[in-house]
């Protein structure tokens, strides 16, 4: 299992460059640059010091020579300096939003898990039910109401009509002052409405496929099987059906990173949330070629690692596949 | 029979669909004794199995519905007891093996987990002991390496080991009734012949009636004591198995009796009965059979040649015949042979 891992993970080094190499062009081909933000509409800004800059910053060079340069540094683990006007480290400000992007990310995903199995199997081993019928219209109807337009009404209601619940940001402006336990509830507070709602949309997929899965189990011969030997329904359904059903589900939760990340650019932005996604956005806006590309790497090699994870986690669980 | 175990008692049995009910079973009646072998044989469709998940109240309610009928076992009717009661009797005093071993098995399970689970689930014994039974009854199915295997998952053995772990986890408990549904339709032949001896072998020693289900005449000649032919959701006939291939009675038994290989030589082809079986969502009113019937057949042609002035089996398209009894414990649900050889009425 070592091996497989070692062996993975040597493997994801070449496709960690292709995706490099792919992302930076497509970067270089988006229209505007770096320095055009800074320059193109003040009238003082002469060629001369937009050629300066240009070379300040290494613009001046043939693409190649651009990224040859980017992925020496980055062989070294040196994401660069950003573009924008603090100029600090790339790995530095990443650093200091990951841990927002995924507190949010990981407790939607819980949320959705919790939800969504036990709707799942429940609609599955009553198909057709009242149940059954209120949850398909429930989720279906999460799915189609676009996440964002949602967190606006939502917005709107319990923040701004309401007054329940603050609308942006992750903490409030006496954070400082509050004790620890103050800070926790204020964080809360603040995490409510975007967690909810990023679960929200999640829910309809997950829960939907949970019932799949378990209608396809529960129709199989073992099912059979264990009925015939006996067993309560409750057993039947918990220990022969739901876990050979939810075998799938750790493929999704590898797969849903890219997701995760790729959400997480809309939703902060919308909530001011000071997360990966919105330091993502901004950077694009800026054109701030180091941090695209840092937080590109990063997604990209998170993206590796939750599949890698996957495929560990289903071989643990499947014993078909842990020796086959 | 002085004692009956099992008493299936015209049981009449439909399917809800998108279409409409579709009905499965149109009055099957049979009965078990102890320790006796019957036989239940039928080509695809015709209810064998549906039958034996009735008994066991395996098939899911809706879409199956039981229109009437009674399930008697050991003089109580299995269709009135509570769920829970239910569960006591499956897999402790009735047991069921299928005809799929490779997906029978819950994959995620160890094949020791699951044969003693049995003894868990009807609180025979603790975990720990119920373990070592399993074991135990892997041995007497003769699995080999029996303590190894019981640690394996399905997916690491063969069809026959799969199947043999089927028949420990269906005998763990001794049951008085085994059904065993086409138990070794999908192996290859010589682990075919193993698996028979090996339920013969241990139908004499636990002294427990079996309910054979196949579609392999061959099968059921050398196993069961008696036989019943099902056709289209009924049983056609049934009789004592040497007396039903000595001396078939009903035209559809003589029809699969003839198309046996081997007992000719020097055809090319083997004979078949001519026709289909009529869906079962359209069954014609009358005898089932009679679309393929040669008797019917050959009277209707003689009526149309004006042989002869009235159809003499006009009755054949009206009325569903009824078993008749012709000699002890032999019935046939066949209006011609009553007429021919004058059975009475059951």
């Amino acid at each position: 299992m070592l091996r497989y891992i070692v062996r993975r993970l040597v493997g994801a080094v070449p496709i960690l460059v292709g995706i490099s190499l792919i992302s930076f062009l497509m970067m270089h081909m988006a229209p505007g640059g770096p320095i055009g933000a800074g320059t193109d509409l003040n009238p003082k800004a002469t060629a001369e010091s937009r050629a300066r800059l240009k070379a300040y910053y290494g613009l001046d060079q043939p693409l190649h020579i651009q990224y040859g340069r980017w992925l020496v540094r980055m062989s070294t683990l040196d994401f660069g300096d950003s573009f924008s006007p603090d100029g600090r480290p790339v790995a530095e400000k990443i650093k200091e939003r990951i841990p927002i992007t995924l507190t949010i990310n990981v407790l939607s995903m819980g949320l959705i898990f919790l939800v969504a199995i036990p709707v799942g199997v429940y609609s599955a081993v009553r198909k057709g039910s009242l149940f059954d019928r209120i949850s398909t219209v429930a989720v279906f109807t999460g799915f189609a109401i676009p996440t964002f337009w949602l967190a606006l009404l939502l917005m709107i209601l319990f923040g701004v009509k309401l007054g329940w619940l603050p609308i942006s940001g992750i903490s409030s402006l006496d954070y400082g002052s509050l004790g620890p336990l103050g800070k926790l509830a204020d964080r809360a507070h603040h995490l409510l409405l975007p967690v909810l709602l990023l679960g929200f949309g999640g829910l309809a997929g997950m829960s939907r496929y949970t019932r799949a899965n378990m209608l396809e189990v529960i129709r199989q011969d073992y099912v059979a099987t264990a009925r015939a030997k006996g067993l309560p329904e409750g057993t039947v359904v918990f220990r022969h059906a739901m876990r050979n059903a939810l075998l799938p589900v750790i493929t999704i939760l590898g797969l849903s990173v890219p997701e995760l990340l790729g959400g997480s650019v809309i939703f902060e932005t919308i909530f001011a949330i000071p997360g990966l996604g919105q330091l993502f956005y901004q950077g694009v806006m800026s054109r701030d070629y180091p941090l695209i590309m840092g937080i590109l790497t990063i997604g990209a090699f998170l993206t590796l690692l939750g599949n890698l994870l996957a495929d560990v986690g289903y071989a643990l669980a499947d014993p078909r596949i842990r020796q086959g | 029979m002085a004692e009956t175990l099992l008493d299936v008692r015209g049981l009449r049995l439909s399917f809800a669909t998108e279409k409409g009910s579709v009905r499965a079973l149109f009055g099957v009646s049979f009965s078990v004794a102890p320790g006796e072998t019957v036989g239940l044989v039928g080509e695809s469709g015709c209810g064998k199995t549906v039958t034996a998940l009735a008994v066991l109240r395996l098939l899911q309610s809706p879409p199956a519905i039981v229109e009437s009928g009674e399930i008697v076992f050991r003089g109580e009717d299995l269709l009135a007891l509570p769920e829970k009661r239910m569960c006591g009797v499956r897999g402790k005093s009735i047991s069921m093996i299928f005809q799929e071993p490779m997906s029978s098995l819950n994959p995620v399970l160890t094949v020791g987990e699951q044969v003693a689970e049995v003894f868990t689930a009807h609180n025979v014994c603790g975990k720990r002991e119920a373990a070592e039974r399993a074991v135990e009854w892997l041995r007497k199915v003769h699995m080999p390496d029996p303590s190894l295997r019981a640690r394996e998952y399905p997916h690491q053995m063969s069809g026959g080991m799969r199947q043999r772990a089927m028949i420990a986890m269906a005998l763990a408990l001794t049951p008085s009734l085994l059904i065993a549904d086409e138990p070794s339709t999908a192996l290859d032949v010589t682990i075919q012949a193993q698996i028979l001896s090996l339920l013969r072998e241990l139908r004499e020693r636990e002294r427990m009636a079996v309910l054979l289900i196949t579609h392999d005449l061959g099968v059921v000649h050398d196993f069961a004591d008696r036989t019943a032919i099902m056709y289209l959701g009924r049983i056609v006939e049934i009789a004592p198995t040497r007396e039903l291939f000595a001396d078939p009675i009903h035209p559809y038994t003589q029809g699969l009796l003839a198309s046996l290989p081997g007992k000719r030589t020097g055809e090319k082809r083997l004979p078949s009965i001519p026709g289909t079986v009529p869906d079962l969502s359209n069954v014609p009113p009358g005898c089932p059979f009679a679309d393929r019937c040669p008797f019917r057949r050959e009277a209707l042609s003689r009526f149309l040649a004006r042989e002869v002035p009235a159809d003499p089996l006009a009755v054949c398209d009206r009325e569903d015949p009824p078993l008749y009894e012709y000699s002890g414990g032999h019935f046939a649900a066949c209006h011609h042979q009553r007429t021919v050889r004058g059975g009475g009425a059951r």
